[in-house]
């Protein structure tokens, strides 16, 4: 498996507080990293510098070998690194389907035509009815954004970073907010349509369940820095791990026999 | 394809305008003018609202564009009307895209109170030159229209009407199918959420960069066409009271097509020439009560009005 | 050298006078968040009661000093009886719209107040000279000022200072930097919020009034007064940063000493040269002066 991703001594402060400290990643393509940590302690920090947003006080992020450091956050978007946020960034008195067509006729465009009308029979229409399928918000289409449940504009937000066929995708917190019923649907609706288009996935999550039913890696947070960079059974088992993030209570155990549940 | 609605409703008000004109008395005939006139400068400014942005210094390219018109016959002698529209065009687009990259860094208030600042340079410095007639303004003349001669027939008045009708019909028509493009569509989605916009891969400093010298135009279109038609202009149309009537109309009308700009402008001078009639001290008073009930009970503007109702039709 | 000197003054008087306007409408915007296009109205609210009350108090032959006194009751009046009218009556109901609606909504007010006072006072001007003349003069080389000029700079540097002292020194000020800082915050922890922005509207709405007052001896009171004072007192705001009182006391000053030369050396660039400052200071730094940092969105 090839390299997509990579971070080198990547260094964040803001004043005297340190938000990224020795960061170096190399992330395999088609994989999906967990990032786990508690609050504060990088991990949003690390998207934002990874998607343009910030810029780190040293260090570096290669995409694809390329160096992107001191690209924005719509150069990288348009590299195909696209994100989705821990408080969904929407359109809000746009419909549904007009906020994906936004984005869909913002791909269309990048290739230089900006004249295309979109009449219902045209390619943007139906590239929009694709992710609506897709991502099961059918029923939700002519809905404005603002009016949705806080589930459904989390998938709609993921739906938007979506929408440009990403190769990387980085997942803000994907189901916070979302009931614990509705949180593994979620998650299955995403993971399914990422599979479809073969991208590789960084999120960010709270939840162990979560990141230890989904992913292939994680990387657990603290301070700025990584304490622990594994797979999900050993990297939850870290003792520093659970003494900074998970605590102690919680045993990663459990949640095989609940998922076989 | 299915023609659109909006420019069967376009077209038929152009012919409409053209045919029946004639027939009208002037009074209708400069109502109509001066509708059209305010109409395609708020046309401008409903693209503007759309991208999130209220321009309380319009007043800047409307009176920018008739001067650029107004003053080719004293500066230079020329009186040919197409080229002074030509004129009005050309400063109006490279000003405002020069400004347009200090702007566009601006949202709100800081936005509204720059274009405010910027109108309010121009108006600083015209009542203060003294050759262009300072506060007291000067006449406008035209003498040919592609080459034709008009001046003082019996046909100038109705040629340049018809002139204005069919470069506010192109506006209408250009703006209606831009803001159904890709590009157009950003407008809203800007107004939404720029950092959106902006993570899926659009830029939103150009967009609003366009937008603004677009808005700029048609302004600079609107104040040449009332500069010819009227025959007379003044600085007190970069004045911020000109650019707050813009923002009236605009907020009256509503945003939700390009007819309704045309519509809130003739509404606009309708009633404005009749209240300057029987009551010119409670004008305002009105205007500003009218504009309170829109902004409280009616925030889609007139337009909403009426797709309400065509709604209930269909 | 004397004309330097009377650049100086020249601009040192109309920048205690810019402030004065100003003042009013840069408080309403740091607490409430509304940029006031009515204080326009509030000053030529102002200036009409004055020119009419004390006008009155002249012709009724009483004692002439006293006129100072009534030019300040015309304030208070106007203050007390159109801001809380403004805010309960209407303002209050727009509260978390955005400011530009608010913009819009003040905006439609003055219109409306414009009409009001040419219904009230009709559209000829009222002249209240004499209490430009009353105090006396003093001498700077071979020019010759008013005293009133020097009435004016004592009462910028009085409003400046009891509002500065207002804010860092009292309870009162207190609750307004909370409720600057943070509304839904100061208002979980027991502030009254409502009555501080009645309380502040209408402070705000008399320091526009008395603006007016303090203006009706030097100029003709006539319609449209209200509108060029409001886009100098936006100038000024803006430059100083809004919301910021220092902010407005320094833009003042810059504004008051580049118009003073600019007559002195430029006549003809009077007006100009106010917004040009203005851009200058824009493009110089995008908040103007003195601003508050944003916090982080995402």
């Amino acid at each position: 498996m090839s390299v997509i991703l990579e971070a080198r001594d990547l260094q964040k402060s803001f004043g005297a507080v340190t938000a990224a400290a020795d960061i170096n990643v190399s992330v395999e393509s088609d994989t999906v990293v967990g990032l786990i940590g508690s609050n504060g302690a990088g991990k949003t920090t690390f998207l934002n510098i990874v998607t343009g947003y910030l810029k780190p006080t040293s260090g570096s992020i290669y995409f694809d070998g390329r160096d992107i450091t001191s690209l924005g956050p719509r150069q990288i978007t348009r590299l195909g690194i696209c994100r989705s946020f821990q408080i969904p960034q929407l359109f809000d008195t746009l419909s549904v389907r007009d906020n994906l067509l936004v984005g869909v006729g913002i791909v269309a465009s990048a290739g230089g035509s900006w004249r295309h009308a979109a009449n219902t029979d045209s390619e943007p229409a139906k590239a929009v009815e694709t992710m609506l399928a897709r991502f099961d918000l059918q029923s939700y289409r002519d809905m404005s954004a603002g009016t949705l449940p806080e589930g459904i504009r989390k998938l709609l937000d993921i739906a938007m970073a979506m929408v440009a066929q990403p190769r990387i995708l980085l997942l803000d917190e994907p189901t916070s907010g979302v009931s614990a019923e509705e949180k593994f649907a979620l998650m299955d609706l995403v993971m399914e349509a990422v599979r479809n288009q073969k991208v590789t996935v960084l999120f960010v999550e709270h939840d162990m369940e979560i990141i230890n039913r989904y992913t292939h890696r994680v990387l657990a947070f603290s301070e700025g820095r990584i304490i622990a960079d594994d797979e999900p059974e050993v990297a939850l088992n870290d003792p520093e791990v659970r003494k900074y993030i998970i605590g102690e209570t919680l045993h990663v155990k459990r949640r095989d026999s609940h998922a076989t549940a | 394809m299915r023609i659109d609605r909006t420019i069967i409703v376009l077209t038929a008000a152009m012919a409409a305008l053209l045919a029946f004109t004639p027939f009208l008395p002037n009074w209708a005939m400069f109502l109509f003018t001066v509708s059209l006139c305010y109409g395609v400068v708020v046309l401008g400014m409903m693209l503007l609202v759309r991208t999130g942005l209220v321009s309380f210094g319009h007043g800047l390219y409307y009176c920018l564009g008739a001067y650029a018109a107004g003053t080719l016959e004293p500066l230079f002698g020329i009186t040919e009307l197409a080229v002074m529209i030509g004129s009005a065009v050309a400063v109006t687009a490279i000003v405002s895209a020069i400004l347009a990259l200090l702007l566009r860094k601006y949202r709100d208030i800081f936005f509204a109170m720059l274009s405010l600042a910027f109108s309010m340079i121009l108006y600083g410095l015209l009542v203060k030159t003294s050759s262009l007639g300072s506060t007291d303004g000067f006449n406008v003349t035209v003498k040919t229209l592609f080459g034709l001669h008009i001046a003082d027939t019996a046909y100038e008045r109705y040629l340049i009407f018809a002139l204005t009708v069919l470069i506010c019909w192109t506006c209408a028509v250009l703006m209606h199918f831009y803001l159904k493009s890709h590009r157009g569509r950003l407008a809203e989605a800007i107004r939404d959420n720029e950092l959106r916009v902006e993570y899926m891969g659009a830029s939103v400093a150009n967009t609003i960069h366009l937008h603004y010298v677009m808005s700029a135009v048609l302004a600079g279109l609107g104040g040449a066409l009332m500069a010819v038609s009227v025959g007379h202009i003044d600085p007190e149309m970069a004045y911020w009271t000109t650019s707050g009537e813009f923002v009236f109309i605009t907020i009256l009308s509503g945003t939700g097509s390009v007819l309704a700009p045309f519509l809130g402008a003739t509404i606009f001078e309708s009633i404005r020439s009749f209240a300057y009639e029987y009551s010119p001290n409670t004008w305002q008073m009105a205007l500003g009560i009218t504009m309170l009930m829109v902004i409280m009970f009616l925030p889609g503007g007139l337009w909403s009005l009426f797709k309400r109702a065509s709604r209930r039709v269909a | 050298m004397t004309t330097l000197v009377a650049v100086l003054v020249d601009g040192l008087i109309y920048s205690s006078w810019l402030f004065i306007m100003a003042i009013g409408l840069t408080l309403i915007y740091g607490v409430m968040k509304i940029l006031n296009i009515a204080h326009g109205s509030l000053f030529a609210l102002g200036a009409y009661t004055a020119a009419s009350l004390a006008g009155h108090w002249f012709e009724q032959g009483y004692l002439p000093m006293g006129s100072y006194a009534i030019m300040l009751l015309a304030a208070i009046l106007v203050g007390i009886v159109a801001g809380p009218l403004l805010e309960r009556g209407l303002l209050r109901f727009m509260y978390g719209r955005d400011e530009i609606v608010l913009v819009l909504v003040t905006y439609a007010t003055f219109l409306i107040l414009e009409d009001f006072i040419k219904l009230v006072w009709g559209v000829d001007p009222y002249f209240l000279y004499q209490p430009y003349g009353l105090l006396g003069s003093f001498d700077i080389g071979e020019l010759t000022y008013p005293n009133y000029n020097l009435l004016l700079l004592a009462m910028s540097v009085a409003i400046g200072g009891i509002l500065a002292w207002t804010l860092t020194r009292t309870r009162y000020g207190k609750i307004l930097i909370a409720v600057i800082h943070d509304r839904e915050m100061a208002a979980s922890q027991g502030v009254n919020v409502s009555l501080v922005y009645f309380v502040t509207f209408t402070l705000g709405a008399m320091l526009g009034a008395l603006g007016g007052a303090l203006t009706a001896p030097m100029i003709s009171v006539q319609p449209g007064i209200g509108a060029e004072t409001i886009v100098l007192a936006f100038a000024v705001v803006v430059i100083g940063g809004l919301g910021s009182l220092p902010g407005a006391a320094l833009a003042a000053l810059l504004v008051g000493i580049v118009r003073a030369a600019t007559i002195h050396f430029r006549p003809e660039l009077d007006l100009f040269s106010i917004y040009f400052v203005m851009a200058a200071v824009l493009i110089a730094r995008p908040k103007g002066l003195f601003s508050a940092q944003e916090a982080r969105k995402i």
